[in-house]
């Protein structure tokens, strides 16, 4: 299958600190790759990277067959903060994007009914139809996630990124969500790269899931995830091999993880 | 019952202090051209209707077209400052000069260039006021979240459409919020422009009524000044409870969980 994004070789540095060196990624159209790895590894350098926010240092960015050197319009992107708009009810916060990307920004008012019923879908397929006209502080931190999530697809982008979508969320809500999101993506198929630090989220949810390693951040291991038929549910968690790919998964991160100079002392021991 | 005592509060306590004031003159018999006790302060009022009136209604005027001139200076110049970094750093500190300058000083040199009259007046209000405004409208479009700015700059979104779709209606409440302190502010310059150099508004009327040694009628100008003062700020209070009220609701929005 052909690779909607290929990072080859890449790096990226902040003035001296280099965030990630030799990156390379492959992810191909259609398929739901997540990206998991310590803490400060470079997961959010990797979103800028390929989303054209930001340019590489070194190497080269490929989205879509071209080496890109600017935003790419074709992404759709969420973040832990649903960033809603106060002054905006759920149905204009969702329809935002329309206003902004070409060309639907100068289609507007020509297709205004059309625009309305596929953000009106959309809000259907994540269960929040009837809270279209509300503003974001009646809504829960869930439903505001769920908006945030519309958001981002409402383009019908080709690539959806999302960097910790569910950290802020308690678990029950969390769950719920990665059902949510893997109906929209069963049914639109886009492809999309999620980055996360939850393990099970990232089996759960991915085709592919890339480890990354301690800052400067690189792909060390790749894990697919085949073998768990689709549509996963909570038959998912009970499976043997599912459980063991969590903490294999465990077991390389915590193989990256910056060495702790902290030895736990022992009672008696002065500390 | 509590919520009774809350709205009364502000009516009980100066008519407290009224008393308060009252009496200490009448006890300690101050003498009036010291301190004028209230009922010599509002029969001071009465007898110079005309006059106060002749006298506010120009103040008045000055303060408002000069506010009036601040609110659109300050936002044009809030909405530079809060949305190009080059604006910023450029201009911010040259602000801040302006704005240490004590606007007292300036008055003689408008004098020299416009005369004596309203436009100094009108001025002085324009420059003790803007700076609130252009702080504050600067603030809303300079902290608007990274994150957002990401998603629509990855939607291929210019600096302006940021500005437009988030950054401007982002500023508002703290557009409105400034417009209550720029209005009294507004207040302030006009009075020591008239104050200096004028022959018409309250200023010049407490300046006159000084020099004559009629403290009833310099205190009774204070009154009306502090009057026009809370209702402009009041009027403002008001229309920024309209215009921005998702502001102030549910204090939670934007933030996860």
């Amino acid at each position: 299958m052909k690779n909607l994004v290929e990072l080859i070789d890449v790096s990226l540095s902040y003035g001296k600190t280099l965030a990630v060196s030799n990156l390379a990624m492959k992810v191909p159209e259609g398929s739901f790759a997540a990206v998991v790895g310590p803490s400060g590894c470079g997961k959010s350098s990797l979103m800028k990277l390929v989303t054209g926010l930001m340019p590489a240092t070194g190497g080269s960015v490929v989205v879509d067959g071209h080496e890109i050197s600017g935003p790419v319009n074709i992404v759709g992107m969420a973040f832990q903060n649903p960033n809603l708009l106060p002054w905006r009810t759920t149905l204009e916060n969702v329809m935002l994007p329309l206003e902004v990307v070409r060309p639907e920004r100068h289609q507007l008012r020509a297709r205004k009914q059309e625009f309305r019923d596929r953000a009106m879908e959309l809000l259907r397929i994540v269960g929040l139809d009837a809270f279209a006209d509300h503003y974001p502080w009646q809504l829960s931190g869930g439903m505001q996630q769920r908006a945030s999530l519309c958001r981002s697809l409402i383009h019908q982008p080709r690539l959806l990124m999302l960097d910790e979508p569910f950290g802020a969320l308690d678990a029950f809500t969390r769950e719920e969500l990665w059902d949510v999101l893997q109906t929209i993506w069963m049914k639109q198929r886009f492809t999309a790269i999620l980055v996360t630090h939850d393990l099970r989220e990232a089996l759960y949810l991915a085709d592919e899931v890339h480890v990354m390693s301690n800052r400067p951040g690189r792909v060390v291991r790749t894990v697919g995830t085949v073998q768990f038929s689709r549509p996963r549910g909570e038959r998912t968690f009970l499976e043997p091999a599912f459980n063991e790919s969590v903490m294999d998964l465990r077991s390389d991160i915590r193989s990256q993880r910056m060495p702790i100079d902290v030895k736990p002392s022992a009672p008696g021991e002065k500390a | 019952m509590n919520n009774a005592l809350e709205r009364s509060g502000p009516v009980l306590l100066s008519v407290a202090l009224l008393l308060v004031w009252e009496l200490s003159c009448k006890t300690f018999e101050v003498p009036p051209f010291v301190l004028p006790s209230p009922s010599l302060i509002a029969e001071a009022l009465a007898e110079n209707f005309y006059i106060i009136w002749f006298h506010s209604s120009q103040t008045l005027l000055t303060t408002v077209i000069g506010f009036a001139f601040a609110v659109a200076f300050g936002a044009l110049l809030g909405i530079a400052v809060g949305s190009s970094r080059v604006a910023y750093t450029s201009l911010y500190p040259l602000l801040v000069a302006f704005n240490s300058i004590p606007k007292v000083a300036i008055v003689p040199i408008l004098v020299v260039w416009f005369g004596i009259g309203s436009v100094p007046a009108v001025i002085t209000a324009f420059m003790l006021s803007f700076f609130p405004i252009a702080v504050n409208v600067a603030t809303g479009l300079a902290t608007i979240e990274p994150d957002l700015r990401d998603v629509l700059r990855s939607l291929g979104a210019s600096q302006l459409d940021i500005v437009r779709k988030v950054g401007i209606p982002r500023s508002m409440p703290y557009l409105f919020a400034s417009l209550k302190i720029s209005i009294t502010l507004a207040f302030v310059g006009s009075v020591i422009s008239e104050t200096l150099a004028s022959n018409r508004g309250i200023g010049t009327l407490m300046t006159q009524a000084s020099a004559n040694f009629r403290i009833p009628l310099v205190f009774a100008g204070l009154v009306v000044i502090a009057v026009m003062g809370v209702v402009m700020y009041m009027i403002f209070a008001v229309i920024e409870k309209r215009m921005t009220g998702w502001a102030t609701r549910g204090a939670t929005f934007g933030i996860g969980g």
